[in-house]
């Protein structure tokens, strides 16, 4: 297994030495390809470029569900908190799947471990600094994923991979005395060496080092739930005043920020503007206008310009249309719907092939009968346990499963969306018409985007106390494995109070084994073979219910430098981006 | 929102109202107001035409399931058999669905789908029948318009005719209450409280209660605008001989606000009522529009020109549907009210 590791270590290094080979080489002779082609963005650097200067612009009809690093889980929030916020390892800056390596930013090397795995060390580099010129020390690294796990509800959108797999006890940052003290899981040896303990084997443990939990927070520094008005930077670009919910959020350079050490951001713009709560139709029109560089949300432009778009050829040159690994899905909440041949009555009455037309049709994405996303090793798409003809839905089997569970003439529930997810709207109505079928009657109910997780769908007692029995949502890998996208949202140690994204709240023993197997077992392809079983209960549990494998329509401006696909965070590598109005 | 000012001038309604009041003795025209105001209303072609248009609508809305069984589909059942999925837009011919002559996509009907099977055509992407939403959007538009004014003309009327009447401090601590209501940001307002209601209060759930919200909200902010004309009202009649007479004959203060008062008050409430229904439906859409309306996938005409939006370049006739629906309801109880004002107003000749 050491082993292994190190071959992995090696190849992450190797590739990113190849492609950023191959970057420099096109730079030094592009120019002429400036318009790129259909689809290039994702599988190559699209006008690559080392041009530095101008104002990069993104514009999100939504909002962060919030800037602190500590607090987040929007996967354009990751990709774009890199810019203020360093992190121990990061993806290797590359397009497609080689994006998934991974590579150093805060640390110096990648982290070694023991023997068993429960053991991982890290070396930071010497010499790093914040906005205001003070040294990022081990500490404040270990203070940030203290902050971030232990912080009874303060900070509630994060996932907790360190809470579950660190040994240590359960705490409050915010009311023990000294909270680098009581965080003993994490030693520091001195200023630039993190010793991290882990509960048991957990072979993919340096995936996580490259979340923005990682980021360095002094305990001077941390304000809760407020730091997120104004992060203290680590990284090439800082916060030029507060950052304004719902208005927007400004970066300027970051004078004490050294590109000597940073890896992976080349920081061509030399400023960066979020525009927060502007209408995706104003936005998609101002991209193609050229009056905004890129849509912060990474989902792509919306069905109005979609719909323009695929049907002009001069366009075609600026549209990337990847297969985004990630997947969009109906979580079937196992409290309210308590009998699985309810469940399953569900996923058979389900009329596929209508939830795939809601999601757009063939440029939307691919239907998901699966857990697991083609990308993943382990996945098999082939597998149906509920077919039927055309994904039409199999209303036979489905009534058959409603006597089983005792609910003959059907049941009524309520299916949670988020507000302003046309998608996701469009989903739940689809779903309803199906299930209307076999005499489920769904009620749909809407919900502000930014709080879905923490307030509502996402919390158990929200959910009891309103009968919300189905809510509809969509899943990025954390990391391309099948432990980095399906933990979250299928093992019950993950499930959560507030901020809970294992919203079927699915806590299957069989399940949960299968997990804690894999995290011990050395071999990938036997961790993958695990997966695939864990695929399989999933789908016979019910307990989530696959539509699409989406793809996104992205716009790509002629005036963008350095665009490309990263798999990470399935949407353009952010900390690649420049501009070039010349 | 403002509310239309141009309602009866208090000073010369009374006359006219005299003339059908108890003591309504020795009138040389033997017609009530009533029936002279209903002889002008039919001389005006423009109000009659506009009150004909509005009963259309009221009728339309009532029997909305019956005219959907006839001529239409039910209002949330999908035809996406009919919808080319890339651009979301019906095809033009949904029997022959193939790209042709190196198209992107096959031909899309650039009238979104009207045919006799589907009156007003289709919802882009979901296929929905737009008739039946519409028909099924003038349900909840003119049902919270009018449980909202109905709420208005109650709690405006009655505070209206006890300031009036009573005067002194209940007259100062009513009005001054009128004010503080006017200056409220209203739409801001319902926004943040639909936001906040649970999903169950009061034994009402899910749409029934978001409607009751919406209602609640308009008619709890909107009655100063009706209490100010009861009150001006109220003022001048109360010094009138009828009421004199009431009072000498030892008539209770409620008989004679109720069967005195009230029933001269009557004609300015009706005409300012038809008023501020269009007014209602306006604001109604204006919620919907911005999404704190009712749930999906109940149709509603803000929420379908909200929705119609994503379509504006593409598919055009998906916002002027709606838009027509609300533009048309609105001028009809306008035209209908600026109407039976000018019939009652004693000022216009006969």
């Amino acid at each position: 297994m050491r082993k292994r590791t190190l071959g992995f270590v090696a190849l992450g290094a190797a590739a990113s030495i190849f492609l950023s080979a191959c970057g420099g080489g096109d730079s030094t002779e592009g120019g002429s390809a400036d318009q790129g082609a259909f689809n290039q963005g994702a599988t190559e650097v699209v006008n690559p470029s080392d041009k530095t200067g101008g104002t990069l612009r993104y514009a999100i009809s939504s909002d962060f569900d919030s800037t602190d690093p500590g607090d987040t889980y929007y996967g354009f929030s990751w990709n774009f908190s890199r810019y203020y916020a360093r992190t121990l390892l990061a993806f290797t800056p590359a397009p497609a799947e080689a994006s998934t390596e991974l590579t150093t930013d805060l640390a110096a090397a990648l982290p070694e471990p023991n023997e068993d795995f429960t053991e991982w060390t890290v070396q930071i580099q010497e010499g790093l600094k914040y906005e205001d010129g003070s040294e990022i020390t081990a500490q404040d690294i270990k203070y940030g994923i203290a902050r971030s796990n232990y912080n009874g509800g303060e900070l509630p959108n994060g996932p907790r991979y360190f809470e579950s797999h660190l040994k240590q006890e359960t705490f409050n940052v915010y009311e023990v005395e000294d909270p680098l003290e009581t965080f003993t899981a994490i030693e520091t040896p001195d200023d630039h060496t993190l010793v991290f303990h882990l509960k048991k084997s957990f072979s993919e443990f340096p995936y996580i080092l490259t979340q923005p939990q990682t980021t360095p927070v002094p305990v001077d520094a941390d304000r809760g739930a407020l730091y997120k008005e104004n992060v203290l930077s680590s990284g090439p670009y800082k916060f030029n005043g507060k950052y304004e919910p719902g208005v927007k959020l400004d970066l300027v350079r970051n004078e004490h920020w050294d590109a000597a050490t940073d890896p992976i951001r080349p920081a061509l713009p030399d400023e960066i503007t979020v525009e927060l709560g502007v209408d995706q139709n104003e936005i998609d029109q101002r991209l193609i206008n050229g009056e905004i560089d890129v849509d912060l949300s990474g989902i792509g432009v919306g069905p109005a310009m979609k719909s323009q778009l695929v049907t002009d050829e001069d366009a075609q040159a600026n549209l990337d249309n990847p297969f985004s690994g990630a997947l969009r899905y109906v979580n079937i909440h196992t409290p309210v719907i308590e009998d699985a041949s309810c469940r399953q009555a569900i996923m058979y009455a389900a009329d596929r092939d209508s939830l795939h037309r809601a999601w757009g049709g063939e440029s939307g994405g691919d239907i998901a009968t699966n857990l697991l996303p083609p990308t993943i090793s382990g996945s098999n798409p082939e597998s149906d346990l509920y077919p039927s003809t055309d994904n039409k839905g199999d209303l036979e089997a489905a009534q058959a499963k409603l006597e089983e569970c005792g609910e003959d003439e059907g049941f009524s529930t309520n299916i949670a969306v988020r507000e302003g997810r046309e998608n996701d709207v469009a989903t739940a109505e689809a779903l309803q018409e199906s299930l209307k079928r076999v005499g489920i009657e769904l009620e749909i109910k809407t919900f502000p985007a930014e709080d879905f997780f923490a307030q509502y769908a996402g919390s158990q007692d929200y959910v009891r106390e309103n009968d919300i029995g189905l809510s509809v949502s969509g899943w990025i890998p954390d990391w391309a494995t099948g432990y980095g996208f399906a933990s979250k949202i299928t093992d019950g140690d993950a499930i959560q109070a507030t901020g809970n994204y294992n919203m079927a709240e699915l806590d299957d023993p069989e399940v949960n084994e299968l997990w804690d197997q894999a995290l011990a077992t050395e071999d990938p392809d036997e961790r993958a073979d695990l997966y695939g079983q864990i695929d399989t209960l999933v789908m016979e549990q019910a307990a989530i219910m696959p539509v699409v494998f989406d793809r996104a329509m992205f716009y790509r401006s002629d005036e963008l430098t350095n665009v490309y696909y990263t798999s990470s965070y399935a949407m353009y590598d952010f900390m690649a981006l420049g501009v070039d109005r010349g | 929102m403002s509310a239309p000012s141009h309602a009866p001038e208090s000073a010369e309604q009374p006359e006219a109202a005299a003339a059908q009041a108890p003591g309504g003795r020795g009138d040389a025209d033997n017609r009530s107001l009533r029936q002279i105001a209903w002889q002008r209303l039919r001389k005006d072609k423009v109000a009659m035409v506009s009150g004909v248009v509005v009963v259309l609508l009221i009728l339309a809305a009532v029997f909305a399931p019956l005219l959907v069984k006839w001529f239409g589909h039910p209002p949330t059942q999908f035809h996406q058999d009919l919808i080319e999925p890339n651009t979301h837009l019906p095809y033009a011919d949904p029997d022959n669905t193939e790209a042709v002559d190196g198209a992107l996509v096959p031909p899309v009907d650039k009238w979104g789908g009207m045919s006799g099977d589907h009156l007003l055509g289709l919802e882009p992407k979901t296929g929905r029948d737009l008739f039946s939403r519409i028909l099924y959007g003038a349900q909840i538009s003119l049902l919270v318009a009018f449980l909202s004014t109905v709420l208005c003309v109650v709690l405006g009327t009655l505070l209206g005719i006890i300031a009036g009447y009573k005067g002194g401090w209940v007259d100062t601590v009513i009005s001054r209450a009128m004010d503080v209501f006017l200056a409220f940001p209203l739409m801001l307002f319902a926004i943040a409280l639909v936001g906040v209601i649970p999903s169950g209060f009061l034994g009402l759930e899910g749409n029934g209660l978001r409607i009751g919200v919406i209602v609640f909200i308009i008619g709890f902010f909107n009655w100063p605008y009706i209490a100010r004309i009861v009150r001006g009202q109220t003022l001048s009649l109360r010094e009138r001989e009828f009421v004199e007479a009431a009072r000498s004959l030892g008539a209770g203060n409620r008989h004679i606000l109720f069967k005195e008062i009230l029933p001269n008050l009557i004609t300015p409430i009706l005409v300012y009522s038809t008023l501020l229904i269009p007014t209602n439906i306006l604001f109604e859409a204006a919620l919907s529009f911005l999404g704190v309306g009712i749930n999906p996938p109940t149709p509603s005409w803000g929420k379908m020109l909200s929705e119609a939006v994503d379509y504006y370049s593409s598919a055009p006739y998906f916002i002027i549907i709606p838009g027509l629906a609300i533009f048309v309801t609105v001028l009809a109880f306008n035209l209908f009210g600026d109407g039976l004002r000018d019939a009652f107003d004693p000022r216009t000749s006969d």
